[in-house]
């Protein structure tokens, strides 16, 4: 019954705001339907921490921990992004950047993407999964481009296209699997089924699923931004709006990376071999140093960002080929971490560039002095992202790279020297950007950045301490992986 | 054996006897689609004999080679005249060459053409010598690709093999030889100097290829050279006929199926007739550096027609 | 082997699809394009109704009618319209020339042939082999994206390697589950009409729907 619940909030909600308009109070009912999410998510999430995988609504979904831990990652996110964003899109509004038609179709695409993401997640059927990443790509093509100007037109239509040939080639992939799963299945709608496939998962052909695998993960790959398939992904980020942004890197990628997951499952079973798993190490590593070397050269604070996502998520793809308990454990922690910051240095980031009027970072100097709160919460959402003790994303890439050293010790000195690369560029850039000097003069508002105090007190926490039940919840996900 | 041989010369002289009808026919339908009033059937006939009853002039400069290639090219278009089936298949006479080699005696034809073009040393002869074999360098193995799908087909190279496979096919419709049919209509086109590439009627020095190489020929020369190229298509059009509607034609030894073929064979040359000038009067000249685009369509449709026969029909 | 006449068809309706996809390839006017993309869309209805009525799997008739529907009728009048609003009708450089596009297609069509076969081999449907076609379809159709600059060949190209991937699960595998389906259909729905916007975003921003405007955002 939550199930219904949680698909059904945001898209009553999407419906709601595209007829409500946006009126005075538009942005808070916002927050409330985003709220009303979280809290199904969380009743989910209770009762699948209680009772185990279900299957329910016959057989159309299918909750395990995997995956509501995702759920439970993108109604929170998605929430706190729905805070954020209330103060920051009316600001953006006064300067007269949006409109209130423009406000109306962001609030309704973004109840409609969360909508998307969260069927994406918790079906059980991998057409419906297609359908729905597809339906996300497409709520977000407008919102990328909602200021109209030239470079966020040009950013959405790479998005759309690029996101538009990845997903198709996912199709592709997906009809091989049904192709598959016919003949052990039958036709008709059962043979796309996760959880049938998976009870019969080592009977199917695997010629036809080694090339399913490689589509699906080019693919779905395309949306998780691995190089070299991550061309729109930069500029989606720094064009669109930062709540946008914010939700795009913290949670779309997360939701793709899922699909890929659940195919590696199926082929693992199929192949015995270590096919899938090498591919996704390969396209990880590839992701990790390609983008490290582009933060570089990065002039664009969001796109710097944007650049780091990738990183993260090819670390992250990394340790999910790996597979194994402990990595697949980093992995999803390292997930995990990476939504929860990555959403708050946008967040941060956001404040920053507004009342900067930039997103250069040439132009951005002193945060410290004219907003401390931002300052902070830009230089510690730093900190966090680049792995320094005692944040969580330390913990997590401490495990990974421990893991690699152990299993594949090839890979370790690109991942050590990516990270340092990494590590380097971003923080050399962003502490001018926070002590700089500046004639700017005080903000004259205080910014609403509750949430990434929110999000970083998370990390910070997760970092210094795992709670048990979550450590055991986090195993559970991570045996399902193949650990 | 000998009613075969006496069918191979019947069917022989039967081609070089039509080729200038098919050749009447087909101006006849373009005259009247372009709402001129056309020329009577017999018009080429006439043609080639005013044209032997007339004194050769030859150029000064003019060497042997000027003088014998008519004859060579006649004999060229006599040969696979004689060894494309039109009316009755597998004659004494067809194993003599394969399809490959088919286009090796259409290749002779032309070298021999281009030869005699610049022998005599005259500007539009060298210009067209130049023009045909860059059309011919695309056009050939663009025939070379459809013969080969018609051989994947049924297994051999030997024409009377391949129509005879065709003509009683285990598949109604065969998606290759579609492309193939495709493709061949293009070739022949090209090769026949017909518009889009070539425009028979026209000396215009920008534009004309064929007609600039035969430009100093006359009398009985330029007679043998026009009855050739309408014994070229003729042969094109049987060889068409064979691979793509060999239905009719009769089988080795089965004397009733004659009269019936040979019905066949004049409905089919009529209707191609018609069907050629009517594409040549709804089709404007393309200019000549875009015939290489033209043909390269036709080479890839070969192919494309050789990769599908792989594909669905092995 | 003997297939059975309307299989023949079907197999002819795949060459068919092929061919339009070359043709497309070739194809320099935005208005051919679209009739193309229509007939494309033809070719598909037609043969999905009758590899669906030669093996009774009467469902396929949804999609044929939902592909003849919408990839037929109402995306290409969709196209006419924008193509006449916006006034865009005239010639398109590709960005390599036509030849040169055509060569690689071919080189494509061997690869995806390739490809295909050792599934086709194994597949029990008895359209196994136009899985070919279909992925030569899909490769064709993403070459035009990548060959063509201005916006609409290439949605065109994104919606003509849909044609292909459909031909592909109706070919390999007598369709997918009807919801599958449907939720593609609405998908690729709800693609074009937010691109119609996006288009008429992109002319007010730009003046022209080239693309050759859009290179702003690079890799310095």
């Amino acid at each position: 019954m939550e199930i219904y619940w949680l698909l059904g909030i945001p898209l009553a909600g999407g419906t709601f705001l595209a007829l409500w308009g946006n009126r005075r109070n538009a942005p808070e009912i916002n927050v409330l339907f985003s709220l009303l999410t979280l809290v199904a998510a969380g009743v989910l999430t209770a009762r699948i921490v209680a009772e185990g995988p279900i299957v329910v609504g016959d057989d159309w979904f299918f909750i395990d921990s995997f995956n509501v831990f995702l759920v439970a990652l993108t109604a929170f996110v998605a929430f706190t992004t729905s805070l954020f964003s209330r103060p920051y899109m009316r600001i953006e509004k006064e300067h007269g950047r949006l409109t209130d038609k423009r406000l109306r179709l962001y609030h309704s695409s973004y109840q409609i993407f969360i909508a998307a993401m969260l069927l994406a997640l918790t079906t059980n059927n991998m057409g419906i999964l297609w359908v729905s990443m597809e339906a996300a790509t497409l709520a977000t093509v407008l919102l990328v481009s909602l200021y109209r100007t030239p470079a966020s037109l040009e950013a959405a239509w790479k998005y759309f296209i690029l996101c538009g040939v990845g997903i198709a080639q996912a199709l592709f992939g997906t009809i091989l699997l049904y192709f598959a799963a016919e003949k052990v299945l039958g036709s008709g709608g059962t043979a796309l089924l996760w959880t049938h496939l998976n009870a019969v998962k080592d009977q199917l052909e695997p010629t036809v699923l080694q090339l399913a695998f490689v589509f699906l993960l080019v693919g779905y790959g395309t949306k998780v931004g691995l190089a070299p398939l991550h061309n729109w992904l930069p500029d989606a980020h720094a064009e669109g709006p930062t709540p946008v942004s914010a939700v795009l890197s913290g949670l779309l990628l997360n939701v793709a990376l899922y699909a890929v997951m659940r195919s590696k499952v199926l082929v693992d079973g199929a192949l015995g071999t270590e096919m899938a798993g090498s591919l996704m190490m390969g396209f990880g590593l590839l992701s990790v140093v390609v983008a490290a070397f582009l933060i570089k050269r990065q002039t664009d604070v969001k796109r710097m960002f944007a650049y780091s996502s990738i990183e993260h998520m090819g670390l992250v793809t990394f340790a999910f080929g790996m597979g194994g308990a402990v990595a697949s454990f980093a992995g999803l922690l390292h997930m995990t971490m990476h939504s929860l910051t990555k959403s708050a240095i946008f967040f941060a980031v956001g404040h920053a560039t507004q009342s900067a009027g930039t997103q250069l970072m040439d132009g951005i100097r002193g945060l410290i002095k004219t907003n401390p709160t931002i300052g902070w919460g830009l230089m510690l959402g730093t900190v966090a992202i680049l792995g320094v003790p005692p944040f969580g994303v330390f913990a997590s890439e401490f495990l990974i790279i421990t893991t690699a050293m152990h299993e594949h010790p090839w890979a370790t000195p690109f991942l050590l020297i990516a990270l340092g690369v990494a590590f380097a560029s971003i923080f050399g850039k962003v502490q001018p950007m926070v002590f700089g000097e500046t004639e700017l003069p005080k903000l004259p508002y205080q910014p609403a950045l509750a949430p990434v105090f929110i999000h970083l007190g998370l990390v910070l926490m997760l970092g210094l301490f795992i709670p048990p039940y979550l450590a055991l919840w986090y195993r559970q996900a991570a045996a399902l992986l193949g650990g | 054996m000998s009613t075969g041989i006496v069918l191979q010369i019947a069917q022989t002289l039967l081609a070089i006897l039509l080729a200038p009808l098919l050749m009447g026919w087909v101006n006849q339908c373009r005259a009247w689609l372009q709402g001129r009033s056309a020329p009577p059937l017999t018009q080429p006939y006439r043609m080639l004999r005013k044209l032997f009853h007339k004194d050769a002039v030859l150029a000064h400069d003019a060497s042997r080679l000027f003088r014998f290639a008519p004859y060579i090219i006649f004999a060229c278009m006599v040969l696979a005249a004689g060894i494309v089936p039109t009316i009755v298949n597998d004659l004494p006479f067809s194993p003599a060459a394969d399809v490959i080699a088919l286009v090796g005696i259409y290749a002779l034809a032309r070298v021999f053409l281009a030869l005699a073009a610049m022998d005599i040393g005259t500007s539009f002869g060298t210009l067209g010598a130049r023009r045909e074999m860059l059309v011919s360098f695309l056009a050939e193995p663009a025939l070379l690709m459809v013969f080969f799908t018609a051989s994947l087909i049924s297994q051999s190279t030997e024409l009377p093999v391949i129509v005879q496979t065709l003509a009683h096919k285990e598949f109604a419709i065969y998606p290759s030889m579609a492309f193939a049919a495709v493709a061949f209509w293009m070739i022949s086109v090209a090769e026949n100097a017909r518009i889009p590439v070539d425009n028979p009627t026209t000396h215009l020095e920008l534009t004309m290829i064929h007609e600039a190489m035969i430009l100093e020929y006359s009398a009985r020369h330029l007679a043998l050279i026009e009855w050739a190229v309408a014994l070229k298509l003729f042969t094109y059009s049987a060889l068409g006929i064979a691979l793509f509607v060999p239905w009719g034609i009769a089988p080795r030894g089965d004397l009733g199926a004659l009269p019936l073929a040979l019905l066949a064979l004049l409905v089919k040359m009529i209707v191609g007739g018609a069907a050629l000038s009517l594409l040549e009067a709804i089709s404007a000249k393309v200019r000549l550096f875009r015939a290489p685009e033209f043909l390269g369509t036709a080479f890839l449709l070969g192919v494309l027609g050789m990769l599908i026969h792989f594909l669905l029909e092995v | 082997m003997s297939l059975t006449y309307h299989l023949q068809v079907v197999n002819l309706l795949a060459a068919l699809l092929l061919l339009i996809s070359f043709a497309m390839l070739s194809q320099r006017r935005i208005v051919g394009l679209v009739t193309l993309f229509a007939w494309q869309g033809a070719a598909l209805a037609v043969s999905t109704a009758l590899v669906g009525w030669s093996t009774g799997q009467h469902h396929l008739y949804y999609s044929a009618a939902l592909t003849l529907a919408l990839k037929v009728i109402a995306m290409p009048w969709f196209f006419y319209r924008l193509v006449k609003k916006l006034d865009v009708g005239r010639d398109v450089e590709p960005m390599i020339n036509i030849p040169t596009t055509m060569l690689i297609g071919i080189v494509l069509v061997i690869f995806a042939f390739n490809l295909a076969l050792p599934i086709s081999q194994m597949s029990g449907t008895v359209t196994r082999s136009t899985l070919g076609i279909a992925m030569a379809t899909v490769l064709l159709a993403f070459l035009m994206m990548i060959t063509r600059s201005k916006a609409i060949p290439q949605v065109i190209g994104f919606l003509a390697m849909e044609n292909g991937l459909f031909f592909a699960a109706t070919s390999a595998t007598y369709g997918m589950p009807l919801v599958v389906e449907m939720g593609v259909a609405l998908d690729v729905l709800v693609g074009v009409f937010v691109l119609g916007i996006f288009f008429f975003q992109i002319r007010e921003t730009f003046d022209s729907l080239d693309l050759k405007h859009m290179e702003k955002l690079k890799e310095r």
